[in-house]
């Protein structure tokens, strides 16, 4: 297989290589002479003959014919393609695509199109396109009948179906063909129904309009055919959506999973309510900034690794704050947590005014690296790379902390002053210690959540206030002091989101889950995944 | 019977602030209205608005306290309570536009013609005669407090869970509000006020009123807390604040107590909200931001949990540092109020009164030990 598709893109590039050999008989000076001098119907000869002769050089010409770039000097009745810069016109030679200066429009004379040759134009660079050397090219080409849906290219399109040997565009090209034998209404039934047969595997959203015009329009077997096709498409393309809105589920709960998995170690372990959580997380983007600040101005070419270099200091810069916090505040409060949440309430207040008075209020620029810009089609799929990489991250963050919390003695430390504070403290562990650095690590996770957030989020003051109540709603549903609750409770939150947000509109949908929310609280107090035994209370 | 009851609940203290209250609501409208803008002790109208909010934050304060202070329940919600009164009284002054809308419509609001209502959502009936908004100002709040209440208490919700469950309820009624398709304003609420019973909301005299009913209905909040709380009932609430379970134990059904305080309480901010409404001249979804609701828990904090009189001198003495530092110092505020938020917490867990109370117990302990 491997070798199999480099050798079929050779084998097509030799068959239009010898297609282009025998068409250059009609010399493609002449014909573009043709097309320059005479009037309009030989210009429309000219241009089918340009269409027919398969030359590579052609597609340009009859692009520019098309956009009405085409112009005959006057001075010595070269055809040149000319492209506005400035005021004046740079030129190309149309036949050798060499640069022939520049010249005014005074000097120069445009070749004339109509509405009719436009079409003639669009269908020959279509087929022109079809029999071009590169693969891609011919894939593109392909698709654009599809949608055209053409009959003046069906010529074209069979003699490309017949020398085409990468399957792939074969079948792209098989589909455009049945796509414009449906488009025509007397072509034969048996051939319309293979037709449908084709565009109805094809199953994506143009090829349900066209079973759906078809079926519209014919009667008969044809009809039940597409009507039973657009059927199946409508299905599936209903599966897909499905698929797409769990999709945006999952990535809006790895989201909802970055910002609530530090709140899940220093409320779900230490039980300390930190409303200042949110703040951590505006910490770390706005540490993004500053570091994609700094490699803009002394070393660009660093840029791609901007995030990389970010999550350790997000990390260490949420960290040691964390740490700080709970070494002058939050250690006075240990069992009073409505104090706690008071005072933290207060910290947050006193972290946005700082960080407003140093960055000011707008909103700042992050730039997305460009390994996490673009998209790409998985099916019927739409996936932003960005959200990708972000739903990556998130589990890349639960697994690492799940290992940490599980195989590390800090870990170790740390479920042992969460489970029994006096026994660990008899043993020698030393629990202030562990204390601040649970806190530490909980916040520090919370600047790396802050790094990703950046990518997808206003960078502004108020980019933690945005994600505290949801944070809060997922441990508590996921249920307090359990780590995998916590993961199931986000990504359970993201998707029930998205699903109902078609139906309710975003804001409602929202409204809807935390009324939700409330209700299973009232319900199950402790979560969904309660925890048991001597650790509750 | 009743003014026996609602009399025996207050110590000394507790009389001299309630009159102190309808003093102060008293006097400060006259020395507006009386005396001439010349005098040295003439009010102008602008403090008196000023004052006349504050005391609409006491008496919220006041309901925070009532269910924090005395009964445990930390509420983080009650922002929207005083919301939902104001939403009440404000589609009471809206209605009471009438054709002096910027359209002219009779019926429809403003904002409804603009957003092309054919007719009067259903909720919205009944909301041109005064009695029925002022029983709405009521009862929307407690009816919330009751659904929520019954559902937390019953399931034994407590502690942080409820506050956030709170906060969480705070919040979807912001959202729900924001939306144009609630039928109430949306993002600009209600505003525009014309007449109040017939008197226009911006006449001195008005002013002065609403003043007096904001010092009438503080006064009034103050003396029912202090009778629930000094009763048999009382005793019992600040049990279930200090051993729930004990009292579980002891056969009190803590649910019922719990819910008979916390929709008690969402009334006095309801109404709180409903006298906010007409002095400020506005009512929009920002009231419900989650951050408000936590505000006026620093002002109960501030001043002294667990007393009467704290709430009032916090959320008096917080709001007037807050109109002179946002006016003076704006970039500071944020930082004081964050760092009131901690010391608070901190050093000060029974607040100003309390520190009052520190301070007169240990030169007492002094005196004691002087002679010896």
């Amino acid at each position: 297989m491997l070798f199999l598709r480099p050798a079929s893109v050779l084998l097509s590039v030799l068959a239009s290589l010898a297609l282009a050999g025998a068409a250059l008989a009609a010399d493609l000076a002449t014909l573009v002479g043709n097309l320059a001098s005479g009037g309009l119907s030989e210009r429309e000869a000219a241009i089918t003959a340009l269409a027919a002769s398969g030359d590579e050089r052609a597609a340009p010409i009859l692009e520019a014919l098309g956009a009405g770039q085409l112009y005959t000097r006057t001075s010595d009745k070269l055809v040149v393609i000319g492209k506005t810069e400035g005021n004046r016109l740079a030129l190309t030679e149309a036949v050798s695509g060499k640069p022939a200066g520049n010249a005014v429009e005074a000097d120069l004379e445009r070749v004339r199109v109509n509405n009719r040759l436009r079409g003639t134009i669009e269908a020959a660079v279509g087929s022109l396109t079809l029999m071009s050397p590169n693969a891609r090219t011919r894939l593109s080409a392909a698709d654009a009948l599809f949608k055209r849906r053409d009959a003046t290219a069906l010529a074209a399109l069979d003699q490309a179906l017949a020398v085409e040997k990468d399957p792939r565009i074969k079948r792209a090209m098989s589909e455009a063909r049945a796509a414009i034998v449906l488009a025509t209404s007397d072509s034969p039934p048996a051939q319309k129904l293979a037709a449908i047969a084709l565009v109805r595997e094809r199953g994506d959203r143009d090829s349900l309009g066209i079973l759906k015009t078809v079926a519209a329009a014919s009667d008969g077997e044809v009809k039940t055919a597409a009507t039973a096709g657009a059927e199946s498409i409508e299905q599936t393309l209903a599966a897909w959506q499905m698929a797409q809105n769990v999709w945006y589920g999952i990535s809006l709960g790895s989201v909802l999973l970055l910002a609530a998995i530090g709140l899940a170690i220093t409320f779900g372990t230490m039980g300390v309510i930190n409303m200042a959580h949110g703040e951590m997380v505006m910490l770390g983007a706005y540490t993004t900034f500053v570091v994609q600040e700094v490699i803009r101005t002394s070393a660009p070419h660093l840029f791609d690794v901007s995030l990389v270099i970010a999550l350790p200091l997000a990390f260490l810069v949420s960290g040691a704050i964390g740490i700080l916090i709970e070494r002058t505040i939050i250690r006075f409060l240990y069992g009073r947590p409505l104090d706690t949440l008071l005072a933290t309430w207060g910290l947050s207040l006193v972290l946005q005014q700082a960080v407003r008075s140093i960055f000011g209020s707008s909103n700042r620029e992050v730039g997305a690296p460009s390994w996490m810009s673009g998209t790409f089609q998985l099916g019927q799929l739409n996936i932003t790379y960005g959200r990708l990489w972000i739903v990556v991250f998130a589990l890349v963050v639960f697994v690492a902390l799940i290992l940490l919390l599980r195989k590390t003695p800090l870990g170790l430390y740390m479920r042992a002053v969460t489970q029994n504070r006096p026994m660990a403290s008899a043993v020698g562990i030393r629990t202030p210690r562990v204390d601040a650095l649970t806190f530490g690590l909980g916040s520090g996770i919370a600047g790396l959540a802050g790094v990703a957030l950046s990518q997808i989020d206003n960078v502004s003051p108020n980019l933690g206030q945005g994600y505290i109540i949801d944070s809060f709603m997922v441990v508590v549903f996921g249920g307090v002091g359990n780590l995998f609750g916590t993961l199931i409770g986000a990504l359970t939150l993201g998707v029930v989101n998205k699903f109902l947000e078609p139906y309710a509109g975003a804001v409602l949908g929202k409204i809807l889950v935390l009324v939700f929310i409330i209700m299973f609280i009232q319900r199950r107090p402790r979560g969904l995944f309660a925890l048991k035994g001597r650790s509750v209370e | 019977m009743i003014t026996r009851f609602l009399w025996q609940g207050m110590d000394r203290n507790l009389r001299l602030c309630v009159l102190l209250v309808l003093a102060v609501g008293i006097a400060l409208p006259l020395a507006n209205l009386i005396l001439a803008a010349t005098n040295p002790a003439h009010v102008p109208s602008w403090v008196l608005q000023l004052f006349g909010k504050y005391l609409c934050y006491a008496l919220l304060a006041l309901a925070v306290d009532l269910v924090w202070g005395f009964c445990g329940i930390l509420s983080l919600g009650h922002g929207a309570f005083f919301a939902l009164g104001g939403y009440c009284m404000g589609m009471y002054l809206m209605r009471q536009i009438g054709t002096r809308g910027v359209y002219g419509n009779p019926i429809l609001p403003d904002f409804m013609v603009f957003l092309n209502y054919k007719e009067l959502p259903w909720f919205w009936h009944g909301f041109d005669h005064f009695w029925f908004a002022a029983i709405m100002v009521v009862l929307v709040p407690s009816v919330l407090a009751f659904a929520l209440g019954w559902f937390a208490f019953r399931s034994r919700v407590t502690g942080v869970y409820l506050s956030i469950i709170t906060q969480a309820m705070t919040f979807a009624l912001m959202l729900a509000f924001f939306r144009n398709d609630m039928g109430l304003g949306g993002n600009n609420g209600l505003t525009d006020f014309k007449d109040i019973l017939g008197y226009s909301v911006q006449a001195s005299e008005t002013r002065a009123a609403l003043f007096f009913a904001s010092a009438v209905a503080l006064a009034l909040g103050l003396i029912i807390s202090a009778a629930v709380v000094s009763s048999r009932f009382g005793k019992a609430l600040t049990a279930v604040r200090d051993a729930e379970s004990r009292m579980r134990f002891l056969g009190y059904r803590v649910e019922g107590f719990k819910l008979f305080v916390f929709v008690l309480s969402a009334a006095m901010a309801g109404v709180a909200g409903a006298l906010y409404v007409p002095q400020v001249g506005i009512i929009n979804p920002g009231e419900f931001a989650p951050g408000n609701s936590i505000e006026a828990v620093l002002w109960v904090a501030v001043g002294g949990r667990g007393t009467l009189v704290g709430p009032i001198i916090g959320a008096v003495l917080v709001n007037f540092g807050k109109t002179w530092l946002t006016g003076a110092l704006p970039e500071v505020w944020l930082f004081a109020l964050g760092a009131l938020f901690i010391v608070v917490t901190l050093l000060l867990p029974k607040g100003i009164v309390g520190l009052w109370g520190q301070m007169k117990s240990r030169s007492q302990a002094r005196k004691a030990r002087a002679p010896a």
